[in-house]
C-alpha cells in the first residue's frame, strides 16, 4: 500500500531533524527544572522570576546576589553614598569585558537603564527604575532623555541621583531591569538580539542555545572577570510546566534541581517533609484576596472586616497549600530586618457575625450572592473551595466560585468586574515598599478601587525619610491602615519556596527570602 | 424489531446510571460541595468511594457529575445532530454552487481549532447570559449560565463531520431510481428530503451519535480543565477524572480518586458505544 | 491528474484565507489583552505595544495589515514570547511534532488495520466482540488518564523507559504510543465495518459462488474497497496527529507545536495562533488531497474530475 512508501519517508525526514539538534549532545553538568518557557531573555523586558534567574546568569549588574540572596559587589567593585542617601557613585571593575571582548563601561549601564525607560522599549517593569531622579518624567514623555540623572563621567565611574533616599538601592542594582546590555548588539539586531547567535553579555554564563519549550543551554563565559568563580561548565534550564512531569524528571534523575514549589505536586508535599533533598524556606511573597470596594456589598468596611474575621487561615494552609506556609496577618511577609509588619485581626467568628448583623444581614439573611474570582489552577480552586465553605458555615452567606481562563481573569481584575478576587504578589526587592506601593491611589496594581489619603500621605512621607528606622515606622503605620482598618485586601498566607536537590551531591543552593539562586554558585559538593 | 439479550443488559445498565444521576444525589447523605475534615479517606462503609482532598464524598460527586456529563453529552450531541443532518441534507440535495459554498464553510470551520470558538463564545456571553437570566423567572439557573453556553458551544463545534457524512450519503441516494421517480411524480423537495432520503441515512446517523456522545463528554472535561466549563463545586465525570489524574505521582497516589471516575466514565462510554453497535445490528442495514 | 491537483489547489486558497481571517478576528474579539500580566501594564506602554505589533486601529485595519504581511511571507512576531518570530517558533516545534506524529500515525494504521481485519474475519465470534470491546476501550480512554498512568507503569513501575523529556529515541516510545492508542481503536473499527460491508456485497458473493478461496477473497478482492472509509478518515487524522496534542506534550515535556493551539488562544497571542492554524490548515488540505487521490486509485468507480 501507499502508506508503506510514504510514511517511512516522512519518518526518515523527521529523524533527520531530530538527530541534528542539540539532542545528541551529552548531558549538561547540571540540569534544572526552571518552570515554564522563558517569555524573553532581554533584561529590560523580563517580568517573571524564571526569566530573571537566567538573566542573572547571563548578565552581571553593579551588584549581584550571593547564594544567600545578599547583594554583593558585581560589576562595581566599590561605591560611595552621599550623606543624604540620594547620590550613589559606583566605581566599576577595570577588567570587565563583554562576551565578545568589548570592555564594559559606565556608559553601558546608563544606556541600558535609559533603554528600559524609553517608552519605545515598552518595558513592563520600567516602574522599578523610577527611584532615579527624572526617570518617571522621561518614561511618561514629559522630559527629554537628559533629564534621567544617571551620569558616566568616565568609563569606570557611574553617578546615580535618586529622587528620595532609597536604603535598598544596592539590592535594586542586581534586579533584572537594572542589568546591563551590550549597546552595539541591541542596536544592530533589535528585537532579535537575544538569539544565541547574536547574544552578547557580561555574566558568568553565555547563551549557547535556546530551544522553544525545551531548554536554555548555558555555558561558562571565558570572558567573565572571575572565571575561577564559575563552578560548572554547562547548565541546562528545562522548560516544564506540569508539576507531575517536573517531579518525574527529578525522580528519575533526568533533572538535578527543582527550582520552584510549583514544580512539586502539592499532594505529596507532606510526604516530602523530612526528606534530605527537600528544602523549604519562607519567601517574600503573599497570597491574598482583593475586595472590590467600588460596589456593594464590599464597599462597606464592616462587611470586609466580617469576611476577614470569619476566615480560618490555618485551615487553608494545613489542608490546601501543605508546604508549611505561615498564615498571613499582614501583607508584607516577615524577614526584612528592622521592619515589624503590623498584624491584622485574628480569626473571630462571633465578632464577624456581629459585624454582619450591624451591616443589616443578621445570620447572613438577605446578603446578596457574591463570588470569588480566580484564574483556573489546581491550587487557586482548592483554596477557593475551602474559603467558600468556611464563609458559608461561619456567616451563613452564599458565596459562589467563578473561575476564568487567564486573559479573561486579568481583564476582570483591571475593570473591577468582581466581588472578591484571588491575587498574589512577589516582592521585587527586600523592602515593604514593594508590597505597600501597590495600594497607593491610582496604581495599576491596586485593582480594588480603594483609595485613602492618609495611606498615600504616609507612603510619600516614608519615601522622603532619610532615617531608615523612622521610615519603617511610617510604612508600618501605612500597612496598619491596609490590613487592620480599611481592609481592601485579605492576606491569607505567605509563600514558601521549595527547592529539591540532593545535598550530598550539590551545594551553593541556599534557601532565601527573595528566592535568589545564582547559577554560578551551584556546584558539586565540596569542590 | 426485537432487542437481543445483550442489548437489554446494556439498556439496563445505562438505566441504572440514569437513575443514579436523577435520584442518587437526593438520597445521598452528603452534599456535592460539602467539605469535611475526613480528607483523602480511602473507601470504607461511610464513604463507599472514598473522599477527595476537601473531604467531599466521591460517590455523591460522581452522581452529581453524571447529571452534568450525561446532559452535556445528550444536549451537545443532539444539537450537533440537528445541525449536521439538516446542513448535510440541504447541501447534498441542492448540489451545484450552493453545495460547494456550504461545504467550503464546513472546511473553514473544520480547520479552525475548536478551542478558539469555545473561548470566544463563553468569555463573550458568559456574563451577558447570566445577567439576562437573573432578570427573568429563570433566575435560579443564572449560576449555570456557563454550563448552558458549554452545551451549546460543544454542539456548535461537533456537527461538521456529520454534515460531511450526510451530504456524501445524500449525493449517492438522490440518484437512485426511487428518488428520481418521486421527483417525476411531482413531490416537493421537503417531502423528498424527509420522506425518502432521511430514512435512508438514519443508520449512519445513529452510528455517528454513539461516536459523538463520548467525544462531547471528553471535550467538556478538557474545557473545564482550562477554566471554561463546569464551575466548582459542581463537577462532571471528566473534571473528576482529570482531578484524579493530576494527582498521579510516583510517591503516593490516592487510587480511588482515579479508579472510580475512570470506571464510571469509560464504562458509560463503552456502554453507549456497545448500544450503538446493537442498534446497527438490529437495523440490519449496515451489516447487510 | 495534474489538472485535478491544480484545480484542488486553487479551490483551497479561499478556504485558507477564510480560516486565517476568522481565526485572527475571533482571537482579537475575545476579551482580554495579549499584553496583560499579573503585574498591571500602564495604558501608555500597552498603546506602544499595540502600535508596534500592528494591533492598533479598527479590527478590519488590523486584519488587512496582518493579511498583507502574511502575503509577503511574514507571519509576524509572537506577542507572549517577545522577540521571537512565529516562523522561528513553528520552525523549531513542528519537526518534533512531525516526528512523534508520523510514528503514531504509522502505529495507528499498522495495529488498527490488522486488528479490524481479524475482528471482521471472526465476525460475531468471541474474537470479534473481544476486539470490538478493546477498540471501544481505547476510544473511550482520555489521554489525560492514559498518559500519566503509562508513565507510572512503564517508567516507575517497570523502569523500562524514561518518564519524560526530549532528545533520545527511547523518550519517543511512550508519547508516540499514548498519542496513537485512541486512533488504533478508530482504525480497527473502520476497517472492520468496511470489510463486513464489502464481504456482503454482490461482487464478493458472486466471486464466492465462483469458488474463489476465502483468503484470496479477503486480501485480493475485498480489502481494497473495504479500506475506503479508513482512507477518508486518515486524511484529517494525519493532520491532527502530526500537529500533536497539548496533554501529551505537557505530560512528556515534548517541545512540540500542539500546545500553541490552546496556550496561544489563552494568551491571546494572535499571530502565533494564526500561524499554527495556518500550518494545520495546510496539512489538512494536503492530507485530504492525498486521501482523495488514494480513494480514486482504490475505487475505479470514482473519477478524479468529479
Amino acid at each position: 500500500m501507499i502508506f508503506r512508501r510514504v510514511f517511512p519517508g516522512l519518518l526518515g525526514l523527521s529523524c533527520l531533524f531530530f538527530f541534528s539538534g542539540c539532542g545528541s549532545q551529552p548531558r549538561a553538568d547540571l540540569v534544572l527544572c526552571n518552570g515554564a518557557e522563558p517569555q524573553t531573555l532581554d533584561p529590560a523586558l523580563v517580568s517573571g522570576q524564571l526569566e530573571g534567574r537566567i538573566c542573572a546568569a547571563l548578565h552581571e549588574g553593579l551588584t549581584r546576589r550571593d547564594a544567600r540572596g545578599k547583594s554583593i559587589p558585581g560589576a562595581a567593585q566599590s561605591w560611595k553614598i552621599s550623606p543624604d542617601g540620594k547620590t550613589y557613585t559606583f566605581t566599576l571593575r577595570p577588567d570587565m569585558k563583554w562576551s565578545n571582548g568589548d570592555p564594559v563601561t559606565a556608559e553601558d549601564f546608563r544606556y541600558s537603564w535609559v533603554r528600559a525607560l524609553d517608552p519605545a522599549t515598552a518595558s513592563p517593569y520600567a516602574e522599578i527604575l523610577f527611584f532615579i531622579r527624572g526617570a518617571e518624567d522621561f518614561q511618561a514623555g514629559r522630559a527629554p532623555v537628559a533629564a534621567v540623572e544617571v551620569v558616566a563621567p568616565d568609563a569606570g565611574t557611574l553617578v546615580v541621583h535618586l529622587k528620595n533616599p532609597v536604603p535598598f538601592f544596592l539590592s535594586l542594582t542586581s534586579f533584572t531591569t537594572y542589568l546591563p546590555v551590550h549597546r552595539a548588539t541591541v542596536e544592530k539586531h533589535g528585537d532579535r538580539w537575544t538569539r544565541p547567535e547574536h547574544w552578547v553579555g557580561n555574566g558568568p554564563y553565555r547563551l549557547k542555545a535556546w530551544r522553544v519549550n525545551d531548554r536554555v543551554c548555558l555555558e561558562k563565559n571565558p570572558a567573565y572577570h572571575s572565571p575561577e568563580r564559575i563552578r560548572l561548565n554547562r547548565i541546562d534550564a528545562l522548560a516544564v510546566t506540569r508539576a507531575s512531569t517536573a517531579f518525574n524528571l527529578y525522580s528519575s534523575g533526568q533533572a538535578d534541581v527543582l527550582l520552584d514549589k510549583g514544580l512539586i505536586p502539592s499532594l505529596i508535599l507532606p510526604k516530602l517533609r523530612g526528606r534530605p533533598d527537600f528544602h523549604p524556606a519562607p519567601l517574600f511573597a503573599t497570597y491574598f484576596y482583593r475586595f472590590n470596594v467600588t460596589r456593594p456589598p464590599f464597599d462597606n468596611p464592616k462587611i470586609r472586616r466580617a469576611f476577614s474575621l470569619a476566615l480560618n487561615k490555618e485551615a487553608v494552609v494545613d489542608k490546601m497549600t501543605r508546604g508549611g506556609e505561615p498564615i498571613a496577618l499582614s501583607l508584607t511577609p516577615r524577614g526584612v530586618p528592622g521592619y515589624r509588619p503590623p498584624e491584622g485581626p485574628a480569626q473571630d467568628e462571633d465578632t464577624a457575625r456581629a459585624l454582619l448583623r450591624d451591616a443589616g444581614f443578621p445570620n447572613g439573611q438577605g446578603f446578596p450572592r457574591v463570588s470569588i474570582l480566580y484564574n483556573k489552577s489546581e491550587l487557586n480552586e482548592q483554596v477557593a473551595v475551602e474559603v467558600q465553605a468556611q464563609w458559608t458555615r461561619a456567616l451563613g452567606v452564599q458565596v459562589e466560585l467563578r473561575n476564568q481562563e487567564w486573559a479573561t481573569y486579568l481583564r476582570s481584575l483591571d475593570t473591577l468586574d468582581f466581588d472578591i478576587a484571588r491575587s498574589s504578589w512577589v516582592g521585587d526587592y527586600d523592602d515593604p515598599l514593594t508590597f505597600l506601593d501597590c495600594f497607593a491611589t491610582g496604581r495599576g496594581n491596586n485593582r480594588t478601587g480603594w483609595s485613602d489619603a492618609t495611606y498615600d500621605h504616609l507612603l510619600a512621607r516614608a519615601q522622603a525619610e532619610a532615617n531608615p528606622a523612622s521610615r519603617f515606622r511610617l510604612l508600618e503605620q501605612a500597612e496598619e491602615i491596609l490590613v487592620s482598618r480599611a481592609m481592601p485586601i485579605l492576606p491569607i498566607y505567605h509563600f514558601v519556596g521549595c527547592l529539591m536537590f540532593d545535598p550530598g551531591k550539590l551545594d551553593g543552593l541556599l534557601p532565601n527570602l527573595l528566592d535568589e539562586h545564582p547559577f554560578a554558585e551551584i556546584g558539586p559538593k565540596g569542590k | 424489531m426485537r432487542l437481543s439479550r445483550p442489548a437489554w443488559l446494556i439498556l439496563g445498565l445505562l438505566g441504572v446510571l440514569v437513575l443514579a444521576a436523577i435520584f442518587g444525589p437526593v438520597m445521598s447523605p452528603y452534599g456535592v460541595g460539602e467539605v469535611s475534615g475526613n480528607r483523602l479517606a480511602p473507601p470504607d462503609g461511610q464513604h463507599w468511594f472514598g473522599t477527595d482532598l476537601h473531604g467531599r464524598d466521591l460517590l455523591t460527586r460522581l452522581m452529581y457529575g453524571a447529571r452534568i456529563s450525561l446532559l452535556v453529552g445528550l444536549v451537545g450531541a443532539s444539537i450537533s445532530l440537528l445541525i449536521g443532518v439538516a446542513y448535510g441534507l440541504v447541501a447534498g440535495y441542492l448540489g451545484g454552487w450552493a453545495d460547494i459554498l456550504m461545504m467550503r464553510v464546513v472546511d473553514v470551520l473544520y480547520a479552525l481549532p475548536r478551542i478558539v470558538l469555545v473561548i470566544v463564545l463563553i468569555s463573550l456571553f458568559d456574563l451577558k447570559l447570566k445577567t439576562l437570566l437573573d432578570e427573568t423567572f429563570l433566575a435560579p439557573f443564572a449560576t449555570h449560565a456557563r454550563l448552558l453556553l458549554l452545551f451549546v458551544g460543544l454542539g456548535l463545534v461537533e456537527w461538521l463531520t456529520l454534515a460531511r457524512i450526510v451530504r456524501a450519503q445524500v449525493l449517492t441516494i438522490k440518484e437512485r431510481p426511487f428518488v428520481l421517480s418521486s421527483r417525476l411524480i411531482g413531490q416537493t423537495t421537503p417531502v423528498i428530503l424527509f420522506r425518502q432520503i432521511l430514512p435512508q441515512i438514519l443508520p449512519i446517523v445513529t452510528t455517528y451519535l454513539t461516536l459523538a456522545l463520548p467525544a462531547v463528554i471528553l471535550e467538556e472535561s478538557f474545557l473545564s480543565f482550562l477554566g471554561l466549563g463546569v464551575q466548582a463545586p459542581l463537577a462532571s465525570w471528566g473534571t473528576l477524572l482529570a482531578d484524579g489524574a493530576s494527582m498521579l505521582n510516583p510517591v503516593a497516589t490516592p487510587w480511588w480518586l482515579i479508579v472510580f471516575p475512570a470506571v464510571v466514565l469509560v464504562g458509560c462510554l463503552l456502554l453507549l458505544n456497545l448500544l450503538g453497535d446493537q442498534l446497527r445490528r438490529l437495523d440490519g442495514h449496515a451489516e447487510r | 491528474m495534474l489538472t485535478f491537483l491544480a484545480r484542488r489547489f486553487i479551490s483551497s486558497i479561499p478556504v485558507v484565507i477564510a480560516v486565517l481571517a476568522l481565526c485572527f478576528l475571533l482571537v482579537r474579539i475575545a476579551p482580554g489583552s495579549p499584553f496583560a500580566a499579573e503585574r498591571a501594564l500602564d495604558a501608555r506602554t500597552k498603546a506602544v505595544l499595540e502600535t508596534k505589533y500592528g494591533l492598533s486601529g479598527s479590527l478590519p485595519e488590523q486584519l488587512l495589515r496582518y493579511g498583507s504581511r502574511v502575503l509577503r511571507g511574514d507571519l509576524g512576531d509572537s506577542l507572549k514570547f517577545r522577540g521571537r518570530t512565529v516562523a522561528e517558533i513553528i520552525g523549531q516545534s513542528l519537526p518534533r511534532s512531525l516526528l512523534i506524529g508520523s510514528i503514531s500515525f504509522t502505529l495507528a494504521l499498522a495495529l488498527g488495520i490488522p486488528l479490524g481485519a481479524y475482528a471482521a474475519a471472526q465476525h460475531r465470534g468471541k474474537g470479534d466482540s473481544f476486539f470490538n470491546s478493546l477498540a471501544l476501550l481505547t476510544l473511550s480512554t482520555p489521554t489525560f488518564v492514559l498518559a500519566p498512568v503509562s508513565v507510572l507503569v512503564f517508567a516507575f513501575g517497570l523502569k523500562l523507559l524514561p518518564p519524560a523529556g526530549w532528545g533520545t529515541p527511547s523518550q519517543l516510545i511512550l508519547p508516540a504510543f499514548c498519542l496513537a492508542i485512541p486512533f488504533i481503536g478508530a482504525a480497527a473499527r473502520l476497517t472492520r465495518a468496511g470489510l463486513l460491508d464489502t464481504l456482503n456485497s454482490d461482487f464478493v458473493r458472486a466471486a464466492r459462488a465462483k469458488g474463489v478461496s476465502e483468503a484470496s477473497l479477503v486480501y485480493r478482492h475485498a480489502l481494497r474497497p473495504a479500506i475506503l472509509p479508513l482512507v477518508a478518515y486518515a486524511g484529517p487524522l494525519a493532520a491532527n496527529i502530526l500537529t500533536g496534542s497539548l496533554v501529551i506534550e505537557e505530560v512528556f515535556a515534548i517541545p512540540g507545536i500542539g500546545q500553541f493551539f490552546v496556550n496561544g488562544v489563552i494568551n491571546r497571542d494572535v499571530f502565533l495562533v494564526s500561524g499554527v492554524v495556518l500550518v494545520y490548515c495546510f496539512l489538512l488540505l494536503l492530507f485530504n488531497l492525498m486521501a482523495d487521490w488514494l480513494t480514486a486509485l482504490l475505487d475505479p468507480r470514482i473519477r478524479l474530475s468529479s
